[in-house]
Formats: structure tokens, C-alpha cells, sequence
């Protein structure tokens, strides 16, 4: 493939060999050279609009970390994305490509609103509070469900499915925004009520206590995934999945099983979304998290734990970029530009990790 | 009779960017990639053919709307070659999960065109990135002086703009290189089993690279369908709207044919505007929704139904290492 040479019979000028092993350091060399070479890419295109990099990226982080509302708003931003990272991650070690936590997350949202809308004078807080938990999980469970029976079942193609699901409840959150569930005072401009009191999440910190929910669940998350037999299944079927037969593992149950958590996970984020963050419902509730969830999960290598990090640098880049956009007039959408940059940098460097370059013995030797 | 052709009309216009993204999608398919970024790439070739015709109409005295689809076509066919080439790069030489890749590149692309969108916008005068009404003019329907006066048929077959009929073009001619052509016959093996097919001689890796970038920027130009023909011509945030994921999706409606890929998109884009034109007694909300249902119930369908002609090409989404073996 890398063959360049001009006669057939020449070896080839590059070679690529599997690496058997590489030290941990190496790889996170490797790692944090693609990191860097993210970073000067996006200077790049910073300067190519005629700003200076280094005030940008430094207003940036200012805007990001520099002060205490920054702070609260920049780890408001990272809650929804770790839990819906979190939400995919047993999926995606199952091979099973949800990339329906945006609907799910939107499911949950729209159960746990309806318990706030409607019944939220008669309920107590408490009470409230874990009913409209409770309908989220219930509804994030049930839109990811859907699609993993019939996968399991027939084979249906599951990243078309739960993707789909995602338009489609959007659609019926439109419909109740703009029909049943409308604010009446709202008049052109169609809006879902403010949730009282008595639904809203409390704050700890200043930041509504959504942050413990989610870091509990990368521990039990972690926990699941690597200590349980649960977690040993889905990583078998992940694998292979005649192996898991073989086996005499259910592989259907195993897909629905995992599928009803992956689900639940995200409608939890759903209520997050409206009882702590908005206070309400809105089309923009899910607004693409379960979309950016799923490179936090992957660049975090499913692993729990390096997902709070990431999570945490992607919202500072969201949270950073509204304020170049104020700052320099750079727009918001920049955002989305490094975070792919970012991702090819990081998609790209695991080749390094996992391969070795040999170049061609001549003038120059090289190994990489 | 007339809301029926009215409604027929409506369709092919709202089909032909679908059409376009699903066209590039099965090029791309066809040679084992399953490249889920086609939203990204129809957003980045949406842009590009917005700047090159804006950037052209500034630059020239009086801009001629020929040249400024040429120059958008172009424009978009290189940017989103340029979105592919990043794919193939990621997924192809160093071997990156395709899945995620495509999602990566849905996420730049999207970002990546609002960015510049809103870059034009806010550089020019009015505060839009928006074309004027010589180029605007060139980006709808033809009059072809005899063809168009015919009472049913004209209205059927010759009001188009120039896109419509460069999409069936592609379409038809796409169905003739897959089946008919030598190296039609290559990409289909590379695409079902790329080891035999590097048995035989076939450079997988080009193969891969070139379907997949031309598919690219075939996907592209109906990213510049939606700015140029269905915004009219201006910079709409977010203007694509999940009609990459509907592409995607309508590959498999399509079954990977290129034919039937016509009358999918003929379908998907009546169900797009439907609403306007039949009522059905549900709300507008829940009617945008038909064309994500009709792709479930066909999903669904060809899953139910395993017949071999209608399967994917059986290396899809699957790496090629030929080393690994």
C-alpha cells in the first residue's frame, strides 16, 4: 500500500510492522505529540483569519477557567457530555454503534419534563424530584431499546436505527413545544413553560448537583465494565460474537440488557439537562452532546475515567470559543472545527502506537 | 391534476440533494468504506460552492451565472474531495475506526461550515454571505424554448435547474460504470473481498482512495444544491439538517443501486414536502418527521428480507490490512 518504489521487485520504501508492545510512556509521547499537533493546526487557521494565535487560545482558556462563573458554566457544560460518554461507552464495547444518545438523552428529557409540567404542584420535592428521575430512565431505556431488539433479532442496522430515533423524537419534541405543552403568553415564538420550584435540581458548589450524579457513575461505570460478568460479556461480544456463542452466552440478551443501561444512562442526562441545567425543555435540551458523547468515549478508549478529562476539554473549547466569538469575533462554530481537528490528530496517532515505520535501508535510516 | 404535478415537481427538487449525497455514498460504499460523515462532507461542499460563487461575483465587473456554477460545482466537488481524502486518509492508511471517523468528520465538516458561513456573513457589507440575483437566477429552473411550453410534460421534465438533470447524469452514468465498466468491476471486488481483489492485481488501497474522494465530492455538490438552489443562494446556519444522515440512509433503500437510488430520493423528497400539499391531519411537526420513519420501516424491511443481490457490498465497513491476513 505504501509501495512506491518504481521496479516491482525493490522493497518497499516504507514497511509497516505491528508493534508487539509499547511502553506506556511512548504512547502517551505519541499521544500528546498528535495533541500538539491539533493545537498548531488550529493556530493555523487562526492566523489564516488574521488573528494571533496565542491571545486567542489564551482568551480562550480565560474565558473558559478564569473566573468563578466561568468555571460553574464550563463544568455545566461537561456533565451532560461525561454522562453521555458514559451512556455509550457500554455500547460501543459491544460493537453495538449507538448513536442514539442524542434521542435518548431527548427521551429522558420529555418524560422527566412532563412529571415537572404537570404534576409538579401536587408532588413534594422529593418525591418529584425522583419521579421525574425515574420517568427519564425509564424513557432514555426504552427509545435505546428499540432498535437493539431488532437488532437482535433480525440484524437490523443499528447506527441507521438509533439514528433515525434521534429525528424522530426532535420531531415530537417540536410537536409538544409547539402544540400541547406550549406556554400560552409564548405567542410567535413557541416556548415550553419554566419548571417551578419544587423541580429543580439542587446546587452544591453552585453547580447543580448533577456533577456528583455523573462522577458516581464513572465509578460504577468503571466498576461494571471491567470487574463485572457483565462487563465481561459485553467485551466478549464486542470481540467476537460467535466466540460469545460458542460460549454459551445469550448474545440477544446481552445486546438488549446493554442497550436498556445505555439508554436509561442517557435519559438520566436528559433530566440533568432540564431539571438542573435549562430548568426547561427545549428543541436544543440534547443540542448535539450525544453526537460530541461519542468522540469523548472513543478518544477516552471507553475507559471511565480518562472520559472526565476529555469531557472536561471539550467543554472548556465550548465554553472558550463563546468568548473568542465576543473577544475577537471569531464565530462559535470554531469550536466544532478544533474538536475535529483534535479528533483526526488523535484518530490518526493510535496507527503510531500500534504500528512501527521502517523505512527503506539506504542514505538515511530512520526508525519511528 | 396541477397540485399532483405541482407535488411531483416539489419532489424531484426536494429529492436531487439527497440523490446527489446518497450517489456519492454508494461510490464510497461500493469500495468497502462506510463513510458516515457524508452530513459533514455535504456541508463543507455547501460552503465552498457558496464562497466560489460569491468570492467570483466580487471579483469580476459583471459575473456570469454560467461560470458561477461551474465555479460552485467545482468549488464543491474539491471541498468535499478534500473532507474524503481526510476519511480515507484516517481509515485507509492509518487504519482508524471508520465508524468514529465519519462521525469526527460529520462534526468538523458541520463546524467547519458554519464557521466559514459565518465568517462571509460577517465580513461582508449586509451582514449576509448571500449571492446576488444574476448568479441566484443561474441556480433556477431552465426554460428550453419548445420542451418547457409542452403543457404536462414540460412542467414534468424540462423546468429543472441545471443540478436536477447533472444528478441524473451522474446517476445513470454511475449505474453504467458500477456494472458495465472494467474498473466498475474492480471497485465491486475491492468492496466484496478486497483480498482476492489484491490477488488479482488491483491496487485496493487507490481504489479505495479514488471512490471514496469522488464520492466525496459528489456528496459535496449536493451540499451546494441545498445552499445554492433550496436556501437561494445565501449562508443558512446549520442549512443541511440531517439530509446526509437521510443520504445514508437512502443507500440502503437503494440497496447500493444507483438506479434505484433515482426513485428513493424521488420518494424521501415528496415526504419532505409532503405537508404542503396533502394534509393528513397530523401536525407539521410530527409530518417532517415521515422521511425518519420511512427510513426505520425500510431498514427494518431489508433486514427482514435477505435476498443476495440486495445485500452490501460484504467487505463494507470492514478494514483492509494486507498484512494481516
Amino acid at each position: 500500500m505504501t509501495a512506491r518504489s518504481k521496479s516491482a521487485h525493490r522493497e518497499p520504501l516504507v514497511r509497516i510492522v505491528k508493534r508487539g508492545d509499547i511502553s506506556t510512556r511512548k504512547a502517551w509521547c505519541i499521544r500528546a505529540l498528535a495533541a500538539l499537533g491539533a493545537v498548531l493546526t488550529g493556530a493555523l487557521l487562526i492566523l489564516a483569519l488574521g488573528h494571533n494565535p496565542g491571545p486567542v487560545y489564551g482568551q480562550m482558556i480565560i474565558g473558559a477557567l478564569g473566573s468563578k462563573t466561568a468555571l460553574t458554566e464550563t463544568i455545566k457544560k461537561a456533565i451532560p457530555l461525561l454522562g453521555a460518554a458514559i451512556a455509550i461507552a457500554p455500547a460501543f464495547k459491544m460493537k453495538f454503534w449507538n448513536i442514539g444518545a442524542e434521542g435518548q438523552i431527548m427521551a429522558g428529557a420529555i418524560a422527566a419534563s412532563y412529571f415537572a409540567l404537570f404534576h409538579g404542584q401536587s408532588l413534594p420535592r422529593p418525591v418529584l424530584l425522583l419521579v421525574m428521575m425515574a420517568a427519564a430512565l425509564a424513557a432514555g431505556a426504552l427509545w435505546g431499546v428499540i432498535p437493539a431488539l431488532f437488532k437482535a433479532r433480525w440484524g437490523t442496522n443499528e447506527t441507521l436505527f438509533t439514528l433515525m430515533l434521534n429525528y424522530i423524537i426532535l420531531g415530537f419534541e417540536r410537536y409538544l413545544q409547539n402544540g400541547p405543552w406550549k406556554k400560552p403568553s409564548s405567542g410567535g415564538f413557541p416556548k415550553i413553560a419554566m419548571f417551578g420550584e419544587s423541580a429543580k435540581l439542587p446546587r452544591l458548589f453552585g453547580v447543580h448537583i448533577g456533577w456528583i450524579f455523573v462522577l458516581v457513575l464513572v465509578v460504577a461505570m468503571t466498576v461494571y465494565l471491567y470487574r463485572s460478568k457483565h462487563g465481561y460479556e459485553i467485551a466478549v461480544v464486542g470481540e467476537s460474537e460467535p466466540t460469545a456463542r460458542y460460549a454459551g452466552m445469550n448474545v440477544a440478551r446481552i445486546i438488549i440488557r446493554t442497550m436498556l443501561l445505555s439508554g436509561a444512562i442517557a435519559g438520566l442526562v436528559g433530566f440533568l439537562q432540564v431539571s438542573g441545567a435549562n430548568y426547561t425543555l427545549t428543541e436544543n435540551t440534547a443540542g448535539g452532546i450525544g453526537f460530541t458523547a461519542i468522540t469523548v468515549a472513543w478518544l477516552a478508549k471507553l475507559n471511565p475515567v480518562v472520559m472526565v478529562f476529555i469531557a472536561s476539554l471539550l467543554a472548556i473549547l465550548q465554553k472558550g470559543s463563546g468568548r473568542i466569538q465576543t473577544e475577537f469575533l471569531i464565530p462559535a462554530s470554531a469550536a466544532e472545527v478544533l474538536t475535529g481537528i483534535i479528533l483526526f490528530f488523535m484518530l490518526g496517532c493510535e496507527f503510531f502506537i500500534n504500528y512501527r515505520l521502517i523505512l527503506r535501508p539506504g542514505k538515511e535510516r530512520k526508525h519511528g | 391534476m396541477d397540485s399532483v404535478i405541482n407535488l411531483l415537481v416539489a419532489a424531484v427538487l426536494a429529492g436531487t440533494p439527497l440523490l446527489l449525497g446518497t450517489l456519492g455514498e454508494i461510490l464510497t460504499e461500493k469500495s468497502g468504506n462506510l463513510n458516515l460523515g457524508v452530513e459533514g462532507i455535504m456541508f463543507m461542499g455547501g460552503v465552498a460552492g457558496l464562497a466560489g460563487a460569491y468570492y467570483y461575483e466580487r471579483l469580476v465587473q459583471s459575473p456570469s451565472g454560467a461560470v458561477a456554477v461551474l465555479i460552485a460545482i467545482a468549488c464543491a466537488f474539491a471541498c468535499g474531495a478534500f473532507g474524503s481524502l481526510i476519511f480515507s486518509l484516517l481509515t485507509v492508511t492509518l487504519r482508524a475506526n471508520q465508524n468514529v471517523t465519519g462521525l469526527a468528520l460529520t462534526i468538523f465538516g458541520t463546524g467547519f461550515a458554519n464557521f466559514f458561513g459565518e465568517v462571509m456573513a460577517s465580513r461582508s457589507e449586509s451582514g449576509y454571505a448571500a449571492v446576488g440575483d444574476v448568479i441566484k437566477s443561474a441556480f433556477l429552473g431552465i426554460r428550453i424554448p419548445v420542451l418547457s411550453d409542452i403543457p404536462v410534460l414540460g412542467k414534468l421534465l424540462f423546468s429543472y435547474n441545471i443540478l436536477v438533470y447533472l444528478a441524473v447524469v451522474i446517476a445513470l452514468a454511475m449505474a453504467w460504470f458500477l456494472k458495465h465498466s472494467r474498473k466498475g468491476l474492480c471497485l465491486r471486488a475491492v468492496g466484496e473481498n478486497p483480498q482476492t481483489a489484491d490477488a488479482a492485481g488491483i491496487n485496493v488501497t487507490r481504489c479505495k482512495y479514488a471512490a471514496t474522494c469522488i464520492g466525496g465530492g459528489i456528496c459535496g455538490i449536493g451540499g451546494m444544491y441545498v445552499v445554492m438552489v433550496t436556501c437561494g443562494g445565501i449562508w443558512v446556519h446549520n442549512c443541511v439538517d440531517g439530509k446526509g444522515w437521510i443520504a445514508v440512509a437512502l443507500v440502503i433503500f437503494a440497496m447500493w443501486s444507483p438506479a434505484r437510488a433515482l426513485i428513493g430520493s424521488l420518494v424521501f423528497g415528496a415526504l419532505s414536502i409532503m405537508r404542503l400539499y396533502v394534509s393528513l391531519g397530523i401536525p407539521t411537526q410530527l409530518y417532517d418527521t415521515l422521511p425518519y420513519v420511512a427510513t426505520v420501516v425500510v431498514l427494518i424491511f431489508v433486514s427482514f428480507k435477505h435476498r443476495r443481490e440486495n445485500q452490501p457490498p460484504a467487505a463494507l465497513g470492514t478494514p483492509y490490512f494486507r498484512e494481516e491476513r
